[in-house]
Protein backbone atom coordinates (compact mmCIF):
# COMPACT_ATOMS: atom_id res chain seq x y z
CA UNK A 1 0.00 0.00 0.00
CA UNK A 2 1.14 3.55 -0.78
CA UNK A 3 0.38 6.41 1.59
CA UNK A 4 0.79 9.93 0.30
CA UNK A 5 3.23 12.10 2.37
CA UNK A 6 0.76 14.69 3.72
CA UNK A 7 -1.72 12.01 4.79
CA UNK A 8 1.07 10.07 6.49
CA UNK A 9 2.03 13.12 8.54
CA UNK A 10 -1.60 13.84 9.44
CA UNK A 11 -2.14 10.27 10.60
CA UNK A 12 0.98 10.32 12.80
CA UNK A 13 -0.40 13.30 14.71
CA UNK A 14 -3.54 11.40 15.80
CA UNK A 15 -3.36 9.38 19.01
CA UNK A 16 -4.60 5.81 19.35
CA UNK A 17 -7.46 7.03 21.58
CA UNK A 18 -8.95 8.75 18.59
CA UNK A 19 -9.21 5.59 16.50
CA UNK A 20 -12.86 4.87 15.64
CA UNK A 21 -12.34 2.07 13.12
CA UNK A 22 -9.29 -0.13 12.87
CA UNK A 23 -9.20 -2.88 10.25
CA UNK A 24 -6.15 -5.13 10.11
CA UNK A 25 -5.48 -7.82 7.49
CA UNK A 26 -9.09 -8.36 6.50
CA UNK A 27 -9.67 -11.38 4.26
CA UNK A 28 -13.00 -12.45 2.78
CA UNK A 29 -13.73 -14.94 0.00
CA UNK A 30 -16.87 -16.29 -1.64
CA UNK A 31 -15.85 -19.68 -2.99
CA UNK A 32 -12.98 -19.05 -5.38
CA UNK A 33 -13.66 -15.33 -5.50
CA UNK A 34 -11.18 -13.67 -3.12
CA UNK A 35 -12.79 -10.30 -2.50
CA UNK A 36 -10.64 -8.90 0.31
CA UNK A 37 -6.98 -9.93 0.48
CA UNK A 38 -5.58 -8.29 3.59
CA UNK A 39 -7.32 -4.93 3.66
CA UNK A 40 -6.12 -2.42 6.28
CA UNK A 41 -7.49 0.93 7.31
CA UNK A 42 -7.81 3.31 10.25
CA UNK A 43 -10.51 5.93 10.73
CA UNK A 44 -10.04 8.65 13.34
CA UNK A 45 -12.58 10.57 15.39
CA UNK A 46 -14.39 13.30 13.44
CA UNK A 47 -12.80 12.21 10.16
CA UNK A 48 -14.48 11.54 6.80
CA UNK A 49 -12.76 8.73 4.93
CA UNK A 50 -13.87 7.63 1.50
CA UNK A 51 -13.14 4.14 0.24
CA UNK A 52 -13.30 4.00 -3.53
CA UNK A 53 -13.12 1.09 -5.89
CA UNK A 54 -14.70 -0.49 -8.92
CA UNK A 55 -18.01 -2.35 -8.65
CA UNK A 56 -17.39 -5.76 -7.12
CA UNK A 57 -14.10 -4.68 -5.56
CA UNK A 58 -15.32 -5.58 -2.07
CA UNK A 59 -16.26 -2.15 -0.69
CA UNK A 60 -19.73 -3.20 0.48
CA UNK A 61 -18.35 -6.49 1.86
CA UNK A 62 -15.82 -4.54 3.91
CA UNK A 63 -18.43 -2.16 5.32
CA UNK A 64 -20.74 -5.08 6.18
CA UNK A 65 -17.90 -6.73 8.10
CA UNK A 66 -17.72 -3.55 10.20
CA UNK A 67 -21.22 -4.02 11.65
CA UNK A 68 -21.20 -7.80 11.85
CA UNK A 69 -23.49 -8.36 8.87
CA UNK A 70 -20.74 -10.53 7.40
CA UNK A 71 -18.04 -12.47 9.22
CA UNK A 72 -14.56 -12.10 7.78
CA UNK A 73 -12.51 -15.20 6.95
CA UNK A 74 -9.65 -13.72 8.96
CA UNK A 75 -8.39 -10.40 10.21
CA UNK A 76 -9.20 -8.00 13.00
CA UNK A 77 -12.06 -5.48 12.84
CA UNK A 78 -12.27 -2.98 15.69
CA UNK A 79 -15.10 -0.48 15.88
CA UNK A 80 -15.12 2.13 18.68
CA UNK A 81 -12.44 0.11 20.44
CA UNK A 82 -14.29 -3.21 20.34
CA UNK A 83 -13.33 -6.28 18.34
CA UNK A 84 -16.46 -7.07 16.32
CA UNK A 85 -15.70 -10.77 16.01
CA UNK A 86 -15.34 -11.26 19.75
CA UNK A 87 -18.71 -9.74 20.69
CA UNK A 88 -21.81 -11.67 21.74
CA UNK A 89 -25.19 -10.67 20.25
CA UNK A 90 -26.12 -8.30 23.11
CA UNK A 91 -22.78 -6.49 23.01
CA UNK A 92 -22.94 -6.33 19.21
CA UNK A 93 -26.43 -4.79 19.31
CA UNK A 94 -25.20 -2.31 21.91
CA UNK A 95 -22.29 -1.34 19.68
CA UNK A 96 -24.61 -1.02 16.69
CA UNK A 97 -26.54 1.70 18.52
CA UNK A 98 -23.42 3.86 18.17
CA UNK A 99 -23.14 3.15 14.44
CA UNK A 100 -25.47 4.60 11.81
CA UNK A 101 -25.73 2.84 8.45
CA UNK A 102 -27.03 4.37 5.25
CA UNK A 103 -27.76 1.57 2.80
CA UNK A 104 -27.23 1.82 -0.94
CA UNK A 105 -30.93 1.55 -1.81
CA UNK A 106 -32.10 3.40 1.34
CA UNK A 107 -33.61 0.12 2.71
CA UNK A 108 -36.68 1.79 4.22
CA UNK A 109 -39.24 -0.69 5.54
CA UNK A 110 -41.99 -0.70 2.92
CA UNK A 111 -44.76 -1.75 5.31
CA UNK A 112 -44.10 1.07 7.79
CA UNK A 113 -44.67 4.82 7.71
CA UNK A 114 -41.75 7.23 7.79
CA UNK A 115 -42.31 7.75 11.53
CA UNK A 116 -42.35 3.98 12.20
CA UNK A 117 -39.20 3.61 10.11
CA UNK A 118 -37.43 6.17 12.28
CA UNK A 119 -38.78 4.73 15.52
CA UNK A 120 -37.69 1.21 14.60
CA UNK A 121 -34.00 1.52 15.68
CA UNK A 122 -35.15 2.92 19.05
CA UNK A 123 -37.09 -0.26 19.94
CA UNK A 124 -33.97 -2.04 21.13
CA UNK A 125 -32.13 0.96 22.54
CA UNK A 126 -34.63 2.51 24.91
CA UNK A 127 -32.07 2.55 27.73
CA UNK A 128 -30.16 5.17 25.80
CA UNK A 129 -33.22 7.42 25.95
CA UNK A 130 -34.42 6.45 29.42
CA UNK A 131 -35.75 9.94 30.16
CA UNK A 132 -37.87 10.01 27.03
CA UNK A 133 -41.25 8.33 27.06
CA UNK A 134 -42.18 9.70 23.72
CA UNK A 135 -40.01 9.16 20.68
CA UNK A 136 -41.78 11.85 18.70
CA UNK A 137 -39.36 14.73 19.52
CA UNK A 138 -36.43 12.62 18.30
CA UNK A 139 -38.24 11.66 15.11
CA UNK A 140 -39.13 15.30 14.49
CA UNK A 141 -35.56 16.44 15.09
CA UNK A 142 -34.13 13.82 12.74
CA UNK A 143 -36.64 14.68 10.03
CA UNK A 144 -36.01 18.40 10.44
CA UNK A 145 -32.29 17.72 10.01
CA UNK A 146 -32.99 16.33 6.56
CA UNK A 147 -35.69 18.90 5.73
CA UNK A 148 -38.57 16.41 5.54
CA UNK A 149 -40.59 17.04 8.71
CA UNK A 150 -43.83 16.99 6.70
CA UNK A 151 -43.38 13.37 5.55
CA UNK A 152 -43.85 11.74 8.96
CA UNK A 153 -47.06 9.89 8.11
CA UNK A 154 -46.23 9.00 4.52
CA UNK A 155 -45.35 5.51 3.33
CA UNK A 156 -41.99 4.95 1.58
CA UNK A 157 -43.78 4.21 -1.70
CA UNK A 158 -45.06 7.81 -1.70
CA UNK A 159 -41.52 9.25 -1.60
CA UNK A 160 -39.09 10.03 -4.40
CA UNK A 161 -35.64 8.37 -4.55
CA UNK A 162 -33.95 11.44 -3.08
CA UNK A 163 -36.50 11.75 -0.29
CA UNK A 164 -36.07 8.07 0.56
CA UNK A 165 -32.31 8.57 0.82
CA UNK A 166 -32.80 11.55 3.13
CA UNK A 167 -35.26 9.63 5.32
CA UNK A 168 -32.75 6.76 5.46
CA UNK A 169 -30.14 9.30 6.55
CA UNK A 170 -32.51 10.57 9.25
CA UNK A 171 -32.95 6.95 10.43
CA UNK A 172 -29.17 6.46 10.47
CA UNK A 173 -28.66 9.46 12.77
CA UNK A 174 -31.66 9.03 15.06
CA UNK A 175 -29.66 7.22 17.75
CA UNK A 176 -27.00 9.98 17.63
CA UNK A 177 -24.26 7.59 16.50
CA UNK A 178 -20.55 8.22 16.86
CA UNK A 179 -19.85 6.66 13.48
CA UNK A 180 -21.88 6.70 10.27
CA UNK A 181 -21.27 4.23 7.46
CA UNK A 182 -22.45 5.30 4.03
CA UNK A 183 -22.78 2.65 1.32
CA UNK A 184 -22.94 4.46 -2.04
CA UNK A 185 -24.89 7.44 -0.67
CA UNK A 186 -25.36 9.10 -4.07
CA UNK A 187 -25.85 6.11 -6.36
CA UNK A 188 -28.95 6.20 -8.51
CA UNK A 189 -29.61 9.88 -7.78
CA UNK A 190 -29.58 12.81 -10.21
CA UNK A 191 -26.63 15.25 -9.79
CA UNK A 192 -28.70 17.90 -7.97
CA UNK A 193 -30.17 15.46 -5.44
CA UNK A 194 -26.75 13.85 -5.03
CA UNK A 195 -25.32 17.27 -4.19
CA UNK A 196 -28.10 17.82 -1.64
CA UNK A 197 -27.31 14.49 0.01
CA UNK A 198 -23.61 15.36 0.19
CA UNK A 199 -24.46 18.71 1.78
CA UNK A 200 -26.66 16.95 4.31
CA UNK A 201 -23.86 14.52 5.15
CA UNK A 202 -21.52 17.43 5.78
CA UNK A 203 -24.02 19.36 7.90
CA UNK A 204 -24.78 16.27 10.00
CA UNK A 205 -21.09 15.69 10.62
CA UNK A 206 -20.69 19.33 11.62
CA UNK A 207 -23.70 19.24 13.95
CA UNK A 208 -23.04 15.93 15.71
CA UNK A 209 -19.26 15.60 15.28
CA UNK A 210 -19.57 12.09 13.88
CA UNK A 211 -16.91 10.14 12.04
CA UNK A 212 -17.88 8.83 8.63
CA UNK A 213 -16.75 6.01 6.40
CA UNK A 214 -18.10 6.48 2.90
CA UNK A 215 -18.11 3.79 0.25
CA UNK A 216 -18.53 5.17 -3.22
CA UNK A 217 -17.38 5.10 -6.82
CA UNK A 218 -18.65 8.63 -7.38
CA UNK A 219 -15.47 10.71 -7.76
CA UNK A 220 -17.33 14.02 -7.31
CA UNK A 221 -18.85 12.85 -4.05
CA UNK A 222 -15.44 11.66 -2.85
CA UNK A 223 -13.80 14.96 -3.81
CA UNK A 224 -16.30 17.06 -1.86
CA UNK A 225 -16.76 14.96 1.25
CA UNK A 226 -13.44 13.24 1.89
CA UNK A 227 -10.61 14.29 4.12
CA UNK A 228 -8.77 11.13 3.16
CA UNK A 229 -9.35 8.59 0.41
CA UNK A 230 -8.46 4.93 0.12
CA UNK A 231 -8.46 3.18 -3.23
CA UNK A 232 -9.49 -0.46 -2.95
CA UNK A 233 -7.94 -2.52 -5.75
CA UNK A 234 -7.62 -6.33 -5.86
CA UNK A 235 -8.86 -6.62 -2.29
CA UNK A 236 -6.19 -4.40 -0.73
CA UNK A 237 -5.93 -0.71 0.08
CA UNK A 238 -3.89 0.13 -3.01
CA UNK A 239 -3.25 3.79 -2.30
CA UNK A 240 -4.24 6.26 0.38
CA UNK A 241 -4.18 10.06 0.49
CA UNK A 242 -6.17 13.24 0.04
CA UNK A 243 -8.05 13.89 -3.19
CA UNK A 244 -5.43 16.43 -4.21
CA UNK A 245 -2.66 13.89 -3.64
CA UNK A 246 -4.34 11.06 -5.51
CA UNK A 247 -5.28 13.15 -8.51
CA UNK A 248 -1.58 13.94 -9.01
CA UNK A 249 -0.59 10.28 -8.86
CA UNK A 250 1.22 8.81 -11.87
CA UNK A 251 0.10 5.28 -11.03
CA UNK A 252 -1.88 3.87 -14.00
CA UNK A 253 -4.44 2.13 -11.76
CA UNK A 254 -5.12 5.39 -9.93
CA UNK A 255 -5.19 7.35 -13.18
CA UNK A 256 -7.67 4.92 -14.67
CA UNK A 257 -9.95 5.52 -11.77
CA UNK A 258 -9.83 9.29 -11.96
CA UNK A 259 -10.23 9.16 -15.78
CA UNK A 260 -7.18 11.25 -16.55
CA UNK B 1 -23.47 -36.62 -13.05
CA UNK B 2 -26.20 -33.99 -13.15
CA UNK B 3 -28.50 -36.41 -11.37
CA UNK B 4 -26.01 -36.77 -8.50
CA UNK B 5 -25.65 -32.99 -8.21
CA UNK B 6 -29.43 -32.53 -8.14
CA UNK B 7 -29.89 -35.26 -5.55
CA UNK B 8 -27.19 -33.67 -3.43
CA UNK B 9 -28.87 -30.27 -3.76
CA UNK B 10 -32.24 -31.81 -2.83
CA UNK B 11 -30.90 -33.31 0.39
CA UNK B 12 -28.97 -30.13 1.19
CA UNK B 13 -32.23 -28.22 0.74
CA UNK B 14 -34.04 -30.53 3.14
CA UNK B 15 -31.22 -30.14 5.66
CA UNK B 16 -31.33 -26.36 5.32
CA UNK B 17 -35.12 -26.28 5.75
CA UNK B 18 -34.84 -28.50 8.83
CA UNK B 19 -32.21 -26.17 10.30
CA UNK B 20 -34.50 -23.21 9.52
CA UNK B 21 -37.37 -24.95 11.35
CA UNK B 22 -35.11 -25.74 14.32
CA UNK B 23 -34.07 -22.08 14.45
CA UNK B 24 -37.76 -21.13 14.56
CA UNK B 25 -38.41 -23.33 17.61
CA UNK B 26 -35.26 -22.01 19.30
CA UNK B 27 -36.20 -18.36 18.73
CA UNK B 28 -39.87 -18.97 19.58
CA UNK B 29 -39.19 -19.45 23.30
CA UNK B 30 -36.54 -16.75 23.67
CA UNK B 31 -37.50 -13.21 24.69
CA UNK B 32 -38.14 -10.54 23.55
CA UNK B 33 -41.53 -11.57 22.15
CA UNK B 34 -42.80 -9.56 19.20
CA UNK B 35 -46.47 -9.60 20.27
CA UNK B 36 -47.54 -6.53 18.29
CA UNK B 37 -46.06 -7.88 15.07
CA UNK B 38 -47.58 -11.32 15.77
CA UNK B 39 -51.06 -9.80 16.10
CA UNK B 40 -50.52 -7.81 12.90
CA UNK B 41 -49.55 -10.98 11.07
CA UNK B 42 -52.52 -12.88 12.53
CA UNK B 43 -54.75 -10.15 11.12
CA UNK B 44 -53.00 -10.30 7.75
CA UNK B 45 -53.16 -14.10 7.52
CA UNK B 46 -56.54 -14.65 9.13
CA UNK B 47 -58.75 -11.74 8.27
CA UNK B 48 -57.37 -11.15 4.80
CA UNK B 49 -57.75 -14.84 3.83
CA UNK B 50 -61.21 -15.24 5.31
CA UNK B 51 -63.26 -14.11 2.31
CA UNK B 52 -61.29 -16.34 -0.05
CA UNK B 53 -61.65 -19.36 2.24
CA UNK B 54 -65.39 -18.97 2.87
CA UNK B 55 -66.14 -18.36 -0.83
CA UNK B 56 -64.22 -21.48 -1.83
CA UNK B 57 -65.73 -23.48 1.03
CA UNK B 58 -69.26 -22.48 -0.01
CA UNK B 59 -68.66 -23.51 -3.63
CA UNK B 60 -67.03 -26.80 -2.57
CA UNK B 61 -70.05 -27.61 -0.39
CA UNK B 62 -72.45 -26.87 -3.23
CA UNK B 63 -70.51 -28.77 -5.88
CA UNK B 64 -69.78 -31.80 -3.72
CA UNK B 65 -73.47 -32.21 -2.87
CA UNK B 66 -74.67 -31.61 -6.42
CA UNK B 67 -72.20 -34.10 -7.86
CA UNK B 68 -72.82 -36.82 -5.25
CA UNK B 69 -76.61 -36.54 -5.14
CA UNK B 70 -77.47 -38.49 -8.34
CA UNK B 71 -75.26 -41.43 -7.34
CA UNK B 72 -76.71 -41.59 -3.82
CA UNK B 73 -80.25 -41.42 -5.27
CA UNK B 74 -79.39 -44.30 -7.58
CA UNK B 75 -78.37 -46.42 -4.59
CA UNK B 76 -81.28 -45.19 -2.48
CA UNK B 77 -78.90 -43.67 0.03
CA UNK B 78 -79.62 -39.97 -0.35
CA UNK B 79 -80.56 -39.74 3.34
CA UNK B 80 -76.86 -40.40 4.05
CA UNK B 81 -75.87 -37.21 2.28
CA UNK B 82 -75.30 -35.06 5.42
CA UNK B 83 -73.23 -37.83 7.02
CA UNK B 84 -71.10 -38.33 3.95
CA UNK B 85 -70.58 -34.65 3.17
CA UNK B 86 -70.01 -33.78 6.84
CA UNK B 87 -67.34 -36.41 7.38
CA UNK B 88 -65.55 -35.81 4.09
CA UNK B 89 -65.47 -32.02 4.56
CA UNK B 90 -64.43 -32.03 8.21
CA UNK B 91 -61.86 -34.83 7.94
CA UNK B 92 -60.26 -34.13 4.60
CA UNK B 93 -61.64 -31.65 2.09
CA UNK B 94 -61.96 -28.67 4.42
CA UNK B 95 -58.42 -28.72 5.87
CA UNK B 96 -56.74 -29.59 2.56
CA UNK B 97 -58.61 -27.05 0.39
CA UNK B 98 -58.19 -24.28 2.99
CA UNK B 99 -54.49 -25.08 3.32
CA UNK B 100 -54.00 -25.10 -0.46
CA UNK B 101 -55.74 -21.73 -0.80
CA UNK B 102 -53.63 -20.30 2.00
CA UNK B 103 -50.46 -21.71 0.49
CA UNK B 104 -51.31 -19.87 -2.73
CA UNK B 105 -52.04 -16.63 -0.96
CA UNK B 106 -49.90 -16.66 2.18
CA UNK B 107 -46.81 -18.70 1.25
CA UNK B 108 -46.31 -16.80 -2.00
CA UNK B 109 -46.96 -13.52 -0.16
CA UNK B 110 -44.34 -14.33 2.47
CA UNK B 111 -41.90 -15.48 -0.22
CA UNK B 112 -42.31 -12.27 -2.20
CA UNK B 113 -42.37 -9.93 0.81
CA UNK B 114 -39.36 -11.36 2.62
CA UNK B 115 -37.54 -11.89 -0.67
CA UNK B 116 -38.01 -8.27 -1.61
CA UNK B 117 -36.89 -7.21 1.88
CA UNK B 118 -33.79 -9.35 1.48
CA UNK B 119 -32.74 -7.96 -1.91
CA UNK B 120 -33.42 -4.34 -0.91
CA UNK B 121 -31.32 -4.80 2.26
CA UNK B 122 -34.27 -4.13 4.58
CA UNK B 123 -33.42 -7.29 6.54
CA UNK B 124 -29.82 -6.09 6.92
CA UNK B 125 -31.11 -2.68 8.03
CA UNK B 126 -33.23 -4.40 10.66
CA UNK B 127 -30.24 -6.33 11.95
CA UNK B 128 -28.06 -3.22 12.08
CA UNK B 129 -30.74 -1.43 14.10
CA UNK B 130 -30.45 -4.13 16.77
CA UNK B 131 -33.60 -6.10 15.98
CA UNK B 132 -33.34 -9.82 15.34
CA UNK B 133 -34.91 -10.04 11.85
CA UNK B 134 -35.51 -13.78 12.14
CA UNK B 135 -37.56 -13.28 15.28
CA UNK B 136 -39.37 -10.20 14.01
CA UNK B 137 -40.14 -11.41 10.49
CA UNK B 138 -40.00 -15.21 10.47
CA UNK B 139 -41.12 -16.35 13.93
CA UNK B 140 -44.16 -14.04 13.93
CA UNK B 141 -45.26 -15.13 10.46
CA UNK B 142 -44.88 -18.88 11.04
CA UNK B 143 -46.67 -18.61 14.39
CA UNK B 144 -49.47 -16.54 12.83
CA UNK B 145 -50.15 -19.11 10.09
CA UNK B 146 -49.95 -21.97 12.60
CA UNK B 147 -52.56 -20.30 14.83
CA UNK B 148 -54.81 -18.91 12.12
CA UNK B 149 -55.14 -21.87 9.77
CA UNK B 150 -57.26 -24.02 12.15
CA UNK B 151 -59.63 -21.06 12.59
CA UNK B 152 -59.88 -20.62 8.83
CA UNK B 153 -60.53 -24.34 8.46
CA UNK B 154 -63.40 -24.13 10.96
CA UNK B 155 -64.93 -21.20 9.05
CA UNK B 156 -64.39 -22.98 5.73
CA UNK B 157 -65.97 -26.20 7.01
CA UNK B 158 -69.05 -24.44 8.38
CA UNK B 159 -69.62 -22.51 5.16
CA UNK B 160 -69.09 -25.64 3.05
CA UNK B 161 -71.69 -27.48 5.15
CA UNK B 162 -74.01 -24.52 4.77
CA UNK B 163 -73.57 -24.67 0.96
CA UNK B 164 -74.30 -28.37 1.03
CA UNK B 165 -77.39 -27.85 3.21
CA UNK B 166 -78.70 -25.27 0.72
CA UNK B 167 -78.60 -27.87 -2.07
CA UNK B 168 -80.37 -30.39 0.16
CA UNK B 169 -82.96 -27.79 1.12
CA UNK B 170 -83.81 -26.82 -2.45
CA UNK B 171 -83.40 -30.23 -4.09
CA UNK B 172 -84.52 -32.60 -1.33
CA UNK B 173 -86.63 -30.41 0.96
CA UNK B 174 -84.35 -31.22 3.89
CA UNK B 175 -84.62 -28.64 6.69
CA UNK B 176 -81.42 -26.90 7.80
CA UNK B 177 -81.88 -28.08 11.39
CA UNK B 178 -82.36 -31.68 10.34
CA UNK B 179 -79.37 -31.48 8.00
CA UNK B 180 -77.01 -30.10 10.65
CA UNK B 181 -78.34 -32.53 13.30
CA UNK B 182 -77.45 -35.41 11.00
CA UNK B 183 -74.01 -33.92 10.29
CA UNK B 184 -73.16 -33.56 13.98
CA UNK B 185 -74.56 -37.01 14.76
CA UNK B 186 -72.20 -38.48 12.19
CA UNK B 187 -69.14 -36.63 13.47
CA UNK B 188 -67.11 -37.87 16.43
CA UNK B 189 -64.01 -36.64 18.28
CA UNK B 190 -62.08 -39.10 16.14
CA UNK B 191 -62.98 -36.92 13.15
CA UNK B 192 -62.51 -33.50 14.74
CA UNK B 193 -59.28 -33.96 16.71
CA UNK B 194 -57.05 -35.30 13.89
CA UNK B 195 -58.44 -32.70 11.47
CA UNK B 196 -57.67 -29.87 13.91
CA UNK B 197 -54.20 -31.19 14.70
CA UNK B 198 -53.55 -31.55 11.00
CA UNK B 199 -54.63 -27.94 10.40
CA UNK B 200 -52.04 -26.64 12.89
CA UNK B 201 -49.32 -28.59 11.06
CA UNK B 202 -50.59 -27.32 7.68
CA UNK B 203 -50.36 -23.76 8.97
CA UNK B 204 -46.84 -24.36 10.21
CA UNK B 205 -45.79 -25.86 6.86
CA UNK B 206 -47.24 -22.91 4.90
CA UNK B 207 -45.54 -20.32 7.11
CA UNK B 208 -42.27 -22.22 7.18
CA UNK B 209 -41.92 -22.71 3.42
CA UNK B 210 -43.02 -19.15 2.59
CA UNK B 211 -40.61 -17.62 5.08
CA UNK B 212 -37.79 -20.01 4.19
CA UNK B 213 -37.96 -19.25 0.48
CA UNK B 214 -38.29 -15.50 1.07
CA UNK B 215 -35.61 -15.22 3.74
CA UNK B 216 -33.10 -17.15 1.64
CA UNK B 217 -33.73 -15.21 -1.56
CA UNK B 218 -30.70 -14.62 -3.76
CA UNK B 219 -30.01 -13.20 -7.21
CA UNK B 220 -31.78 -9.85 -6.94
CA UNK B 221 -35.29 -9.07 -8.10
CA UNK B 222 -35.46 -12.18 -10.30
CA UNK B 223 -34.94 -14.18 -7.12
CA UNK B 224 -38.06 -12.62 -5.56
CA UNK B 225 -40.28 -14.09 -8.29
CA UNK B 226 -38.58 -17.46 -7.95
CA UNK B 227 -39.01 -17.35 -4.16
CA UNK B 228 -42.74 -16.60 -4.42
CA UNK B 229 -43.26 -19.31 -7.02
CA UNK B 230 -41.23 -22.06 -5.37
CA UNK B 231 -42.80 -21.25 -1.98
CA UNK B 232 -46.26 -22.17 -3.34
CA UNK B 233 -45.04 -25.28 -5.13
CA UNK B 234 -43.04 -26.51 -2.15
CA UNK B 235 -45.81 -25.71 0.35
CA UNK B 236 -48.45 -27.51 -1.75
CA UNK B 237 -46.26 -30.58 -2.14
CA UNK B 238 -45.40 -30.68 1.55
CA UNK B 239 -49.09 -30.28 2.46
CA UNK B 240 -50.00 -33.47 0.61
CA UNK B 241 -47.08 -35.32 2.19
CA UNK B 242 -48.08 -34.12 5.67
CA UNK B 243 -51.70 -35.05 4.90
CA UNK B 244 -50.68 -38.57 3.97
CA UNK B 245 -48.68 -38.98 7.18
CA UNK B 246 -51.51 -37.49 9.27
CA UNK B 247 -54.12 -39.82 7.73
CA UNK B 248 -51.78 -42.76 8.15
CA UNK B 249 -51.23 -42.00 11.85
CA UNK B 250 -54.92 -41.34 12.59
CA UNK B 251 -55.79 -44.59 10.81
CA UNK B 252 -53.47 -46.48 13.18
CA UNK B 253 -55.30 -44.94 16.13
CA UNK B 254 -58.66 -45.95 14.61
CA UNK B 255 -57.42 -49.55 14.36
CA UNK B 256 -56.54 -49.47 18.06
Amino acid sequence: MVTAPKSREAMKERSQDEVVVNIQNLYKSFGDNHVLNGFNMVLYKGENVVVMGKSGSGKSVMIKCLVGLMAPDSGRVEVLGKDINGLDQIALDQLRSDVGFLFQGSALYDSMTVRENLEFPMRRHRKKFANLDDTLPLVKEALENVGLAHTMDLMPVELSGGMKRRIALARAIILKPKLILYDEPTSGLDPITAKEIIELMRSIQKKYGTSALIITHDVDCARVISERMILLVDGINYIEGTYAELIKSEDPKVNAFFKK
Amino acid sequence: MEMIVRTKQFFMGIGDLTYFAARFFKQLVRPPFEVKELLRQCYQVGNRSLLLVVTTGFIIGLVLTLQTRPTLIEFGAVSWMPNMVGISIVREIGPVITALICSGRVASGFGAELGSMRVTEQIDAMEVSGTNPFKFLVVTRILATTLMLPLLVIFGDLIALYGSSLVEYFKGNVAFKLYFNKVFEALSYGDLVPATMKSFVFGFVIGLTGCYKGYKTERGTAGVGIAANTAVVMASLLLFMVDFVAVFISDIFYEL
